[in-house]
């Protein structure tokens, strides 16, 4: 078990289930797929993610150093969470990027989704955590490893 | 963040609950990156990256009725990113069907919401806004609230613009406002290069190539590019602007850059030469074989890698009135040492409606026509996303429609080679 301290970005606590992806994370080829056809699991259709490609992300703690690809990110990762598909919590180990925190702050002012958000977790934070392992966020940005 | 009493007021309710929001989630994006005030949007225009009526992104367009029913409009008019379908491009009945009847059945909804949020007319989608026809070019040091990760690396670093690498709704928030948070690409700070870039290549690079190994490399940062002096010189012609543009979208859509400096040759870089690049930063060197590496690393995911390609898309961004005059005589030279009249691979050429209305004008529109070509200002992006295409054995050479989707990438030469090659093979 390990603790890492990040920042808040939106505030919440949740316990889930770790998925992590070691390269930049890329909203709208991950989410596109999965929005367009319905998929119940959210599975990430991100070709060019070889760590997340065709792994459901529903509910799941998502670990990334940051966001990349399209200026429609942040309205994909809105719609997600309007539809009740957001994971369970997003996980930086960089300091937030611009696509991601609109997203977050659109999905925190705009809709019901409770999505806590942490950045700026360090490389560390990245190269312990594992896909499956179980992650708790804390209202402080305190986040367990286990 | 220090807001102004008109501002706080904005926050407060003063102007409803609907605006309060916005104002909101604007003075949130702002504190998350340490804005300390907000600054006036100084363009004359805006641009706003969604411009489809997906079914699915029913969430958006309710959004957008709350702001319009709350009387808002951006206060600037604006341009939006190009539409997802258009009867030019090939479709099966199958395609339209799914197209019209299940995907796009917000279509009419979301373009009568722009008219009331203030797009500037319905000629106004294209994901190149900037060029001269399309005629949404912001000035040097003017402060945009834009969304379209191609458009956006453009303004930064072909004209000089400054704007952050804003969300789909967040930028038609910053121009209902009139108002954005000051931090990263708004500040000289933010402005300057993490990473110098030496290009050390024997022959010209693919702008698509090149740009998607930088955007690869650097993510997020501000690559400053040294080595293209000799193939790019220090003018932005129609040229190089257009070799920026495709490269600007691979750094933006293969990693999130939102600013580049070519050293000699775009503005910051010719004012302020290697003053730019923060002590520190990373090298990261390129030569052929860097580049035959990336490409090599891109994943062939059609469901018959061999199969034969079924569609060809030239122009994600859309392309310049110089591109497609270059690629017609490009073709013709092709078609003509071949014995042929027609491309054997059907393809659609995209640009936006204004550069399409100049080409009609010229001889070129009906020699591109006459090879066989369709000429469309649809989104190739928003076309492949459907089942049915994902199944085509698209090809293009465009980075980002090969980032987004199922189609293959291969370089210009080799697409000239393929669609005016025998039944479609190299």
């Amino acid at each position: 078990m390990k603790q890492f301290k990040g920042r808040v970005v939106v505030p919440g606590s949740c316990t889930a289930e770790a998925l992590v992806s070691h390269g930049g994370f890329n909203t709208l080829a991950s989410y596109q797929s999965a929005i367009l056809f319905g998929d119940k699991q959210v599975k990430c259709g991100d070709q060019n993610n070889p760590d997340l490609y065709k792994k459901p992300m529903l509910g799941k703690a998502l670990c990334l150093p940051m966001t990349i690809g399209s200026t429609t990110g942040g309205m994909v990762l809105y719609t997600v969470c309007s539809m009740g598909k957001q994971p369970a919590c997003m996980l930086f180990s960089m300091p937030i990027d611009s696509l991601a925190a609109s997203g977050a702050i659109l999905g925190d002012v705009w809709t019901d989704a409770k999505m806590p958000v942490v950045d700026s977790l360090g490389e560390e934070f990245l190269a312990y955590v594992q896909t499956g392992m179980t992650v708790t966020v804390g209202e402080d940005g305190l986040v367990t490893v286990e | 963040m220090i807001l102004t009493p008109e501002q706080q007021a904005l926050l407060d309710g003063s102007k409803g609950e609907v605006m309060a929001k916005v104002v909101k989630t604007l003075v949130m994006y702002g504190d998350t990156f340490g804005a300390q005030r907000m600054v006036p949007v100084s363009s004359k225009y805006g641009h706003t990256v969604i411009s489809f009526g997906l079914k699915v992104m029913a969430p958006v367009y309710d959004m957008y009725d709350q702001l319009i029913e709350a009387g808002l409009t951006s206060g600037q008019k604006f341009t939006a990113d190009p539409r997802p379908v258009d009867d030019q491009v090939p479709c099966s009945f199958l395609e339209k069907f799914v197209f019209n009847k299940i995907m796009y059945t917000q279509q009419e909804r979301f373009e009568e919401q722009m008219k009331k949020l203030g797009i500037l007319d319905d000629d106004a989608y294209s994901c190149t806004c900037y060029v001269d026809q399309m005629g949404n070019k912001p000035a040097k040091g003017e402060v945009l609230s834009w969304a379209e990760s191609s458009a956006v690396v453009y303004a930064n670093s072909v004209l000089g613009a400054r704007c952050n690498r804003n969300s789909g709704i967040l930028e038609l928030m910053g121009s209902i406002a009139g108002f954005v948070p000051e931090f990263g690409l708004l500040t000289d700070e933010g402005r300057k290069a993490t990473w110098v870039v030496e290009v050390r290549c024997e022959k010209k690079p693919e702008a698509q190539l090149l740009g998607s190994a930088i955007g690869m490399k650097v993510m997020e940062e501000v690559p400053y590019v040294k080595g293209m002096e000799k193939w790019l010189g220090t003018e932005l012609n129609d040229d190089n602007c257009t070799y920026l543009k495709d490269f600007g979208a691979a750094t933006a859509s293969n990693g999130a850059v939102g600013l580049y400096h070519i050293a000699g040759l775009t503005p910051e870089a010719k004012e302020q030469g290697e003053a730019l690049i923060k002590e520190g930063a990373q090298v990261y060197v390129i030569d052929d074989a860097e580049l035959e590496r990336v490409k090599a690393s891109y994943p062939v995911i059609w469901n018959n890698p061999d199969a034969k390609p079924e569609l060809c898309f030239v122009g994600c961004p859309h392309m310049t009135l110089q591109q497609m005059k270059d690629w017609a005589d490009a073709i013709e030279g092709k078609l003509r040492a071949k014995g042929l009249d027609k491309v054997t691979v059907p393809t659609v050429f995209t640009a936006s409606p204004a550069v399409v209305k100049a080409l009609e004008k010229t001889p070129y529109y009906w020699k591109i026509k006459s090879y066989g070509i369709a000429i469309s200002s649809i989104c190739p992006l928003m076309y492949m996303n459907n089942p049915l295409c994902k199944k085509k054995a698209v090809i293009t050479c465009s980075n980002k429609l090969r980032t987004y989707s199922t189609a293959r990438y291969y370089t210009e030469a080799e697409i000239l080679d393929i669609i005016t090659g025998k039944e479609g093979q190299k």
